[in-house]
C-alpha cells in the first residue's frame, strides 16, 4: 500500500506533517515521540530574531484556543547555526516555514537557507494574524500573495509551499494565483481571526486583542477552505485545521487534500501526528486501497453539489 | 531530562481544605526524578473540550506516588474532581526547572498565596534534609482556605482575618522580619502574579535573595508553543519562557508587564 507523496522534489514518506509553530523545531517533542512523520514544517524563520507578542499570548476556547505569539524566532542566521544539524538528523522531510515582513525579506530568508542542504522544501508565511507587518497584509490581497511567489520562484528549485490563510472571501482564488506563479502547493488554513474577553476585568484576554483560533473548532471551516481549493487548483493541497485524529485526518483528504498537516494537537499530545499516521495507514489497508492518493477528493457529492461560488464554476458562466 | 507521558491510575483525590483538593497518583518514573518546584500537565480525559493540558506542580512524591493540590475553579478541575480512586488521568512530566534550593544561606523563607502554597511539602521537606531552616507565610482567602499539611513553622494571613494576620502574606512577613532576627534569608514563593510582585519588590528592597515560582497561560508545557513568556533581563530576546526556562526565576531578573 503506498503512503507516500511526491511533490516535486518533496518525498514526504507518509502523509502526516506537524504544522509550523506547533513542533518548535524539530527536537523539542523528539524527546518523547519517535518522529515517524511525513515531514516536519518548522516554526516561522524570519531574517532577524524576534521576540515575539508580550503576554498574555494564549487563551484557550471551546475545543480550541486563540494564540497570539506573534512569530517569536531565532531568526535566519541562528536557525541554520543552531536548529538545523539537529533536524537534519531526523528520518522526516524537513520543511522550513518563512516569514517576512517584505517580498525582499522574503527572498533573502530564502536565499540564506538555499545552501542548508537539509532543507526539502519552503512554506512560505503570507498568513499570520498576528503580526502588525507582514503576514496578513500579503495573505489578504491576491496580487500581494502572487507577488511573492513570482519573486520567489525564479530563485529556488525546492518546492513551494504557500501557506493560506481562512480570513478572505475566497480562498480558491488564491491557491490559483499561487499555482499560476508556480508555486508547488499550497496549505491551508491557517489560523482565524478571534477573540476571547474576561468578562470580569473586561479586557480581552490577549494582549494583541485578537489573536488566531485553531485547534478542533475550525476543522469544518478548513474542510470547506480545502474543498473549494481543491476543486479549482491541479496541485496538491495540503489540510491543515483542527485535525486530532486519523478520521479527521481522512476527511481532509476526501475533502481533496493530499496531505495533512496536525498542529495545535502536538500541544495536548506530542504523539498525535504518530498515531494519525498509523491510524489512516490500517484504515486504507482495512478498505483494501493500493494507495492513500484513492482517498484525495474521493468524497461522494450529491448530484449537481459543488464548492459554492468558486472560482471555477462561476468563471465559466454557470453554477 | 526525560519526561513522560502516562496515563496514571488515581489513588488518592479528595478534599482537604474549602474548594481545594488533593490529587495522589501512582507514577514511578515521576516521583523517582522530579525535584522541587517542577510541574506536570494533566489531562483530564480524552474529549476535546477542555482542549489544553492544565500545569499543576508538584506537591510531593510520596514512594512511587505523586501528590498535587488543586483548586476547583474550572471546567478541567470540576471534572477532576469527580474522579474516583482507581480512575486516570493523563499526566505529562516532569516539566520546567526546580527552586535553587542549595547555596549560600541558612533560613528559607516560603511565601505562599493561595493554592501557591502546592509545591512548598516538597520544597520543605529537601529544605530540612538540608539542614536549613525553615519560615513558612502563607496567605488565604479565609480561614477554611488555608492548607497547612506538611510545612513547618507555619505563619498564615487570610484576606478576612479569620486566621492568623488580618492582611496580606506580605504584610504578615514584614512584621515577622520586624519582630525575629532572621539568620541569612533566601525567599522562595510561588502565588497569584500581583502577590508575586509584591514579594519581588519587598526583597529586591531589601537585597534579600528571592526566587518566584511563575504561573501562565500555557498551551504545551514543554517549550514549543511560545506561549507563555515573561520579561526577563538575561533573555536574548526580551521574554524567557515560563514553562522551559521557569517556572522558578531569581526575582531581580523578571519583569512582571500584565495587559
Amino acid at each position: 500500500m503506498k503512503t507516500s507523496l511526491d511533490i516535486g522534489s518533496l518525498h514526504l514518506k507518509n502523509r502526516v506533517l506537524v504544522a509550523s509553530g506547533t513542533f518548535g523545531y524539530g527536537t523539542e517533542a523528539a524527546t518523547f515521540t519517535d518522529v515517524t512523520l511525513g515531514g516536519i514544517v518548522t516554526k516561522s524563520v524570519s531574517l532577524e530574531p524576534r521576540a515575539g507578542n508580550p503576554p498574555s499570548r494564549i487563551a484557550e476556547t471551546a475545543s480550541g484556543m486563540l494564540n497570539s505569539i506573534g512569530l517569536a524566532n531565532v531568526g535566519v542566521e541562528a536557525f541554520l547555526r543552531e536548529k538545523m544539524p539537529p533536524l537534519r538528523e531526523l528520518d522526516t522531510a524537513i520543511i522550513a516555514n518563512i516569514a517576512a515582513s517584505s517580498v525582499n525579506e522574503y527572498l533573502e530568508v530564502m536565499k540564506r537557507m538555499e545552501d542548508e542542504p537539509g532543507i526539502d522544501a519552503y512554506e512560505i508565511n503570507v498568513s499570520c494574524p498576528n503580526v502588525k507587518d507582514g503576514g496578513l497584509q500579503f495573505g489578504t490581497s491576491c496580487s500581494a500573495t502572487a507577488e511573492v511567489v513570482r519573486a520567489l520562484r525564479p530563485h529556488t528549485r525546492r518546492p513551494l509551499i504557500i501557506k493560506l490563510t481562512p480570513n478572505v472571501t475566497r480562498i480558491s482564488e488564491f491557491a490559483l494565483a499561487c499555482q499560476e506563479e508556480g508555486a508547488d502547493a499550497v496549505s491551508m488554513i491557517n489560523t482565524l481571526v478571534g477573540m476571547s474577553i474576561n468578562i470580569y476585568t473586561r479586557k480581552p484576554k490577549l494582549s494583541t486583542v485578537t489573536g488566531g483560533l485553531s485547534g478542533p473548532a475550525i476543522k469544518p471551516v478548513a474542510l470547506a477552505k480545502v474543498f473549494e481549493a481543491s476543486q479549482v487548483v491541479s496541485i496538491p493541497v495540503i489540510g491543515i485545521g483542527g485535525i486530532a485524529s486519523w478520521e479527521d485526518a481522512v476527511e481532509f483528504l476526501l475533502a481533496g487534500a493530499s496531505a495533512v498537516q496536525v498542529g495545535t494537537m502536538n500541544f495536548i499530545d506530542p504523539d498525535t501526528g504518530v498515531k494519525i499516521t498509523r491510524g489512516m495507514e490500517e484504515y486504507a489497508r482495512k478498505t483494501g486501497l493500493d494507495s492513500l492518493d484513492e482517498l484525495v477528493g474521493a468524497m461522494v457529492l450529491p448530484e449537481g453539489a459543488s464548492a459554492p461560488g468558486i472560482m471555477k464554476s462561476s468563471s465559466k458562466g454557470h453554477d | 531530562m526525560n519526561k513522560f507521558q502516562r496515563e496514571v491510575a488515581i489513588t488518592r483525590n479528595e478534599p482537604v481544605a474549602r474548594d481545594t483538593y488533593a490529587l495522589r497518583v501512582h507514577f514511578p518514573e515521576l516521583s523517582a526524578i522530579v525535584e522541587p518546584g517542577q510541574f506536570v500537565t494533566m489531562r483530564v480525559n480524552d474529549t476535546l473540550n477542555p482542549l489544553l493540558r492544565r500545569p499543576y506542580s508538584v506537591s510531593r512524591p510520596i514512594g512511587d506516588e505523586c501528590e498535587f493540590l488543586y483548586y476547583v475553579i474550572g471546567k478541567g478541575t470540576r471534572i477532576l474532581a469527580r474522579k474516583r480512586v482507581g480512575d486516570t488521568v493523563n499526566i505529562l512530566g516532569p516539566l520546567g526547572n526546580s527552586f535553587g534550593f542549595n547555596g549560600d544561606y541558612e533560613t528559607a523563607v516560603l511565601v505562599g498565596g493561595g493554592i501557591g502554597v502546592a509545591p512548598f511539602p516538597f520544597l520543605t521537606s529537601r529544605l530540612v534534609d538540608h539542614g536549613k531552616k525553615v519560615v513558612t507565610f502563607l496567605g488565604a482567602r479565609t480561614a477554611e482556605m488555608v492548607l497547612s499539611d506538611n510545612l513547618v513553622n507555619l505563619q498564615v494571613a487570610t484576606d478576612d482575618g479569620t486566621a492568623g494576620f488580618h492582611g496580606t502574606v506580605v504584610d504578615c512577613m514584614d512584621d515577622w522580619f520586624g519582630a525575629h532576627s532572621v539568620a541569612k534569608p533566601k525567599i522562595f514563593s510561588c502565588g497569584p502574579t500581583p502577590m508575586l510582585a509584591a514579594v519581588q519588590s519587598w526583597s529586591l528592597g531589601r537585597g534579600i535573595p528571592c526566587e518566584l515560582s511563575l504561573e501562565s497561560e500555557m498551551a504545551c508545557g514543554f517549550g514549543i508553543c511560545q506561549g507563555c513568556p515573561v520579561e526577563h533581563r538575561h533573555a536574548e530576546r526580551t521574554y524567557a519562557l515560563v514553562c522551559t526556562d521557569g517556572p522558578c526565576f531569581n526575582a531581580e531578573d523578571i519583569t512582571f508587564k500584565r495587559p
